[in-house]
């Protein structure tokens, strides 16, 4: 394949229509977003254009301390949660012969076309006391009387990370595929059991992909905020869903998009922290 | 016996039969080179060698230890790739210590067989390079050095050198045969150049189909190949017709072969015979009569092509036992009889 700089303006041509997009979708609003931030809230009416620090100082106190290191940790343990199930799971199913590696991507892709709300409506049923899986446990006598686990932490939990999963599991899959099978094969001859092969071969062998999946499940749980509030009681919701409730029921514009504008900064230094670690250990 | 034996190894893929019922003794600190073409399943036999199949039937003995149905990781033996499988992730050092740290051996010890390790394969102060900086010819020694760290049982070696270019691989053979008889390790190499296995092998066993269609040295499998199979896959060689006449004589496309003979009862078979063995020489006096059709001259050998009775025969000579003929020259081609291996089968 040739690969040569672009040279003309011409070669550039292709990059015009993205870029617009991103431009007009995303650079535009994230600035008006910024804006507005700065924006001074009119009670009576919408907001008046002005460059006052009221909003984020207002973020600045314990309780929405509290919520911001929440809606961290949730991210943070939901990014976990997948990457601990998804690699061995996803390693494993390259492993299977291609119509079940088949028909597993076409069943994940499948959970891809749920929206959030059938997946939180969904869960909410299989946790009731009434319909939920408890009454399952019930019948083959595990439990004594069927109960409701959700509004809880653990409902929420479970629900962001069945969302997450296919995510994960599609970004896993492609370098699972192209790792080397005999490096796993030569770890056994050395002496290594299959497990442990796994362990010392396969995972650091891999240790980019699962930070960069790392990243992208944080990131993408970080911006979840209707499970929270159908699965999660009100001390489990996530800024995402602050910003929400300030945006839309309170109308205070200014002081959702300063929330917004501090999470996404937030969010930004935790990555770059996560890279800048990962850059330094395999200099090391 | 003390080595390896394999017992009536068979090994089937759903319908098909990869390796067939395959039995063979290797004593110990034999160097032995499966030989065969692609798809022959020589490859097939070395993963069940090392665990990495398992068979559908028949046992796989190592020193009277049936080990057939122990794990890989249990059957202490080293095993070099094609892609030499080394770990990106770590060192040189880390690379060869790995089977030493997978048992707990203290740091010590895995520096000292390090150090040891490097000065046998010509590479010592290498321990802390990263793979990716080695050459070519540099992690092919690596990947040795960390299947031998243990002193295994069995050094088994899948095509290892085939990734080298044509100078660098010769160089290896000559390398990996010295430090075999070195270290005096049984050692099984599957290949499917024979000039490798010619060069390594105190034993050859080549393959076809699954099965062993000849097991024995180099020089016997080139000299006395068992079958028109391995006479074709080894070198260079003539197949020919032969037939007994009325008289009981054997007679090469149409002329008698003075001190050839066929076994009673069999009319019809197959000759082998080297191209240098073939001799050019005038036409008339018992020889083929045939006509030089080209003639491919090397410099260091030439290859003389004669057509004779519907069959192309190659004669390899140095310029100096060779008459000088041309493309066109009709010329008589002599069969020394006792260069001459007649396949009955």
């Amino acid at each position: 394949m040739r690969r040569e700089a672009p040279r003309t303006v011409a070669d550039y041509a292709p990059l015009a229509f993205p870029a617009l997009m991103l431009i007009v979708f995303f650079v535009v609003p994230f600035s008006i977003m910024i804006a507005v931030s700065f924006f001074k809230r009119n009670p009576a009416g919408f907001y008046t254009p002005d460059f006052v620090f009221d909003n984020y100082a207002r973020f600045l106190t314990p309780f929405f301390g509290g919520v911001l290191g929440f809606s961290l940790m949730l991210a943070i343990l939901v990014a976990i949660c997948c990457v601990v199930i998804a690699f061995p799971f996803t390693f494993l199913l390259t492993k299977c012969s291609r119509r079940v590696q088949t028909v597993w991507l076409v069943c994940l892709l499948s959970v891809l076309s749920l929206s959030e709300v059938i997946i939180g409506f969904s869960w909410s049923t299989l946790f009731s006391r009434t319909a939920g899986i408890t009454n399952l446990l019930v019948t083959i006598g595990l439990m004594s009387e069927p109960q409701a686990l959700l509004p809880s932490f653990g409902a929420v939990l479970t629900g962001m990370v069945y969302q997450a999963m296919p995510y994960t599991i599609l970004v896993l899959y492609p370098a699972l595929v192209r790792l080397d099978p005999t490096l796993l094969e030569a770890a056994r001859t050395l002496g290594a059991s299959p497990v442990r092969a796994f362990f010392n071969v396969v995972t650091p062998a891999l240790r980019n992909t699962l930070v960069a999946t790392l990243i992208m499940v944080f990131v993408f749980a970080l911006g979840s905020y209707l499970l929270p509030q159908i699965l999660g009681r009100p001390s489990h919701w996530t800024l995402s869903v602050l910003i929400t409730d300030q945006a839309i029921y309170q109308s205070n514009m200014p002081f959702a998009a300063a929330m917004a504008v501090f999470l996404v900064l937030i969010s930004l230094a935790l990555v770059g922290l996560t890279l800048l670690v990962g850059r330094k250990e395999s200099a090391a | 016996m003390s080595g390896l034996s394999l017992n009536g190894i068979t090994k089937q893929f759903g319908d098909f039969t990869a390796v067939d019922d395959v039995s063979l003794d290797v004593p110990h600190g034999t160097f032995l080179c499966l030989l065969g073409p692609s798809g022959c399943g020589k490859t097939t036999l070395l993963r069940m060698i090392a665990g990495l199949e398992e068979p559908s039937h028949g046992s796989i003995v190592i020193d009277d230890e049936d080990i057939t149905t122990i794990p890989t990781h249990k059957r202490n033996l080293g095993m070099v790739f094609q892609s030499l499988a080394l770990f990106p992730h770590l060192s040189v050092g880390e690379n060869i210590a790995y089977p030493l740290r997978i048992r707990s051996r203290s740091k010590d010890e895995q520096a000292r067989r390090v150090d040891d390790l490097l000065k046998l394969i010509h590479l010592p102060g290498f321990a802390d390079r990263p793979v990716a900086k080695l050459s070519g010819g540099q992690r092919q020694r690596v990947a040795i050095a960390r299947a031998l760290a243990l002193s295994p049982r069995l050094f088994l070696l899948d095509e290892p050198l085939s990734a080298l270019d044509a100078k660098l691989r010769e160089a290896m053979q000559v390398e990996l045969r010295q430090l075999q008889q070195k270290l005096g390790i049984t050692t099984i190499v599957v290949t499917h150049d024979q000039r490798e296995a010619m060069t390594m092998a105190d034993m050859v066993v080549v393959m076809g189909e699954g099965r062993i269609r000849q097991a024995a040295p180099p020089v016997e499998i080139y000299r006395k190949p068992a079958d028109a199979f391995v006479a074709d896959f080894i070198g260079m060689t003539n197949l020919l017709p032969v037939e007994a006449d009325g008289a009981g004589r054997a007679t090469v496309l149409g002329t008698v072969i003075a001190g050839l003979a066929l076994s009673n009862g069999v009319g019809k078979a197959q000759i082998s015979i080297r191209p240098e063995d073939v001799r050019i020489a005038a036409p008339g006096n018992g020889a083929i009569a045939g006509t030089v059709t080209f003639v491919r001259d090397l410099g260091g050998t030439i290859e003389t092509f004669v057509e004779a009775g519907g069959k192309t025969i190659i004669s390899v000579a140095t310029p100096r036992e060779r008459p000088d003929v041309a493309t066109g020259t009709q010329v008589g081609v002599v069969l020394p009889p006792e260069c001459c291996v007649v396949l009955e089968k």
